[in-house]
């Protein structure tokens, strides 16, 4: 999995909080690796982790390994930062990702020019590290398949 | 189900309204002296007092029960109490709870008040607007959007708007269009915040805030202060002013972050709307005004689309030739909307004034002629929680 530097003179990401559905999630990041909740009665990917399954209320939840590919399903540049947190980013891309399971994600784009993302293109998931151990996921385009 | 809606059909009307609103973007005094000069003002329009109210509804304290504390310090002891927040929309959600209680027997006098001052708040180095950019608790957005740094709320409407552009080929010139006929009609009111007429080409050439969306495409921020009085039907024809009767409401909500929209194209209006069209017995062509929530442009197209107006995709060409400016068959935001008019934060409570406003042939240099059904659409959150009034005169009973 593709480990990528925090560009040079950028402030500290906003860490995300932990939840406890969702602390599975943030540990495989330590390795790094990407998993998605599932419900084992839908058969179906969860995104966010919850403690019950948003479609049948089941409690019978796992976590499996992901692709960590997908395709951007809607984007917007950020010509300015949203927050300190983003200072020394701007512009970047911010896209919505639907992985291949199912699961649509937040992410904003690892590319030299936050303009050329485009719906439709093809994506995969790199990491960014964060101050403690665990690893941001976001989504750089995909070297390999492209359409 | 549509057929147990129509009970509510002219049961309960708006008797008073009130707003607050500057050229300068900014308003005198503290929140809650704002909120109690609108209730006062609202009562005053219709003819009643602070010991007819029975019924209080806010949404915004600075505590943690916004209707207990409002009603303390007006010193009420309501029977009907109602503090739902969705953002925007939570004063046409507010109605409909309104109107329902009313049509129940559950209360008499309802009201509904709404103050924030974000632009001298910000000014004063008290958070404001800038606070919606703050860091909140533990919660979904916290985790899965905040660190990626979507610019809010824009951010969130311009994906919805990519991908509107992507589906059904909606152009920034078509967006722009409706900045460019809503400031048509703000040039026609002189309370308005932008009162100067704007083209496309201005639109396009402001800066993107976050693409496609241009800093033209965004709704204002201001401090601004509203109210609003509901009694039923009955009561409503003994008071002040010609009523504006509640005709049809409906509500829905799909999620509260942008990535957990069902269909970043398709909003709550789709139900809403219909809902609301079916208790009031009408369709979106009797609809003589209408107040669409304008957040931002790509707003009012979604809602155009979702409420009826013209089918799903096609909003970018119903929109190009200005049938939502003076004149057009479809007068909206006749105020000059979030755009140019006010936008505190909530423009939801803006909406069912100047309705109610137009209703009563109020308006001015802005008046729509004729004017007997008015519709006026919330949207809260980031497109996530939708509430659609209709509103009519008494000929329309």
């Amino acid at each position: 999995m593709t480990v990528v530097p925090i560009p040079e003179g950028a402030a500290d990401r906003i860490a995300p909080p932990v939840s406890p559905a969702s602390e599975p999630f943030w540990e495989a990041t330590r390795e790094p690796r990407l998993v998605l909740q599932w419900c084992a009665s839908c058969d179906r990917p969860i995104h966010f982790p919850r403690e019950a399954c948003p479609r049948c209320l089941s409690d019978d939840l796992g976590y499996r390994d992901a692709t960590g590919r997908g395709t951007v399903h809607a984007v917007s540049v950020m010509p300015k930062p949203a927050n300190p947190s983003m200072a020394g980013r701007a512009p970047y891309a911010v896209a919505l990702v639907d992985l291949d399971e199912g699961a649509r994600l937040l992410t904003d784009v690892v590319v030299d020019d936050p303009w050329s993302v485009t719906i439709g293109q093809r994506v995969s998931v790199v990491w960014e590290p964060l101050p403690d151990g665990r690893h941001l996921p976001r989504f750089a385009p995909d070297p390999d398949r492209s359409d | 189900m549509t057929g147990e809606r129509t009970g509510l059909r002219g049961a309960a009307a708006i008797v008073g309204v009130a707003d607050a609103v500057s050229p300068t973007g900014e308003l005198e005094g503290s929140t809650r002296a704002l909120e109690v000069r609108m209730i006062r003002e609202a009562l005053d329009d219709a003819g009643l007092s602070i010991s007819d109210v029975d019924a209080v509804f806010s949404n915004l304290s600075p505590g943690w029960a916004p209707s207990l504390e409002l009603a303390e310090y007006l010193g009420i002891s309501p029977r009907w109490t109602d503090s739902t927040q969705t953002g925007g929309s939570s004063f046409e959600v507010h109605v409909e709870h309104a109107a329902a209680a009313i049509a129940l027997g559950l209360c008499d006098v309802a009201v509904i008040a709404y103050a924030a001052t974000p632009r001298s708040s910000f000014k004063r180095g008290t958070g404001g607007y800038a606070s919606r950019q703050a860091l909140p608790g533990p919660t979904p957005g916290a985790e899965w959007e905040l660190p990626y740094g979507l610019r809010m709320p824009m951010g969130a409407y311009a994906l919805a708007a990519s991908r509107h552009m992507h589906e059904f080929g909606t152009t920034s010139e078509q967006l722009a269009r409706i900045a460019v006929d809503t400031r048509r009609w703000a040039a026609r009111n002189p309370r308005a915040r932008l009162q100067d007429e704007i083209t496309v080409d201005d639109v396009l050439a402001s800066p993107f805030e976050a693409s496609p969306l241009h800093k033209l495409d965004c709704c204002l921020v201001t401090d601004g202060a509203g109210a609003l009085v509901l009694t039923s039907a009955e009561r409503a024809r003994h008071l002040r002013k010609p009523p504006a009767l509640v005709l049809g409401t409906g509500t829905c909500h799909t999620h509260s972050m942008i990535s957990q929209m069902p269909d970043l194209t398709t909003t709550g209006a789709a139900v809403s709307g219909p809902l609301a069209f079916a208790a009031a017995g009408l369709s979106p062509a009797e609809v003589d005004v209408a107040q669409i929530y304008d957040s931002f442009t790509i707003t009012v197209l979604l809602l155009l689309e979702d409420l009826g107006f013209c089918p799903k995709g096609e909003g970018g060409a119903f929109v190009a030739d200005g049938v939502l400016g003076p004149g057009g068959s479809l007068p909206a935001n006749t105020t000059g909307g979030g755009l140019a008019y006010t936008h505190p934060g909530m423009f939801g409570i803006f909406l069912l004034v100047e309705a109610v406003r137009q209703l009563r042939g109020e308006c001015g240099p802005r008046q729509v002629e004729g004017a007997e059904v008015a519709l006026a659409h919330g949207s809260g959150g980031v497109l996530s929680a939708m509430s659609t009034i209709i509103l009519g005169t008494e000929a329309t009973a």
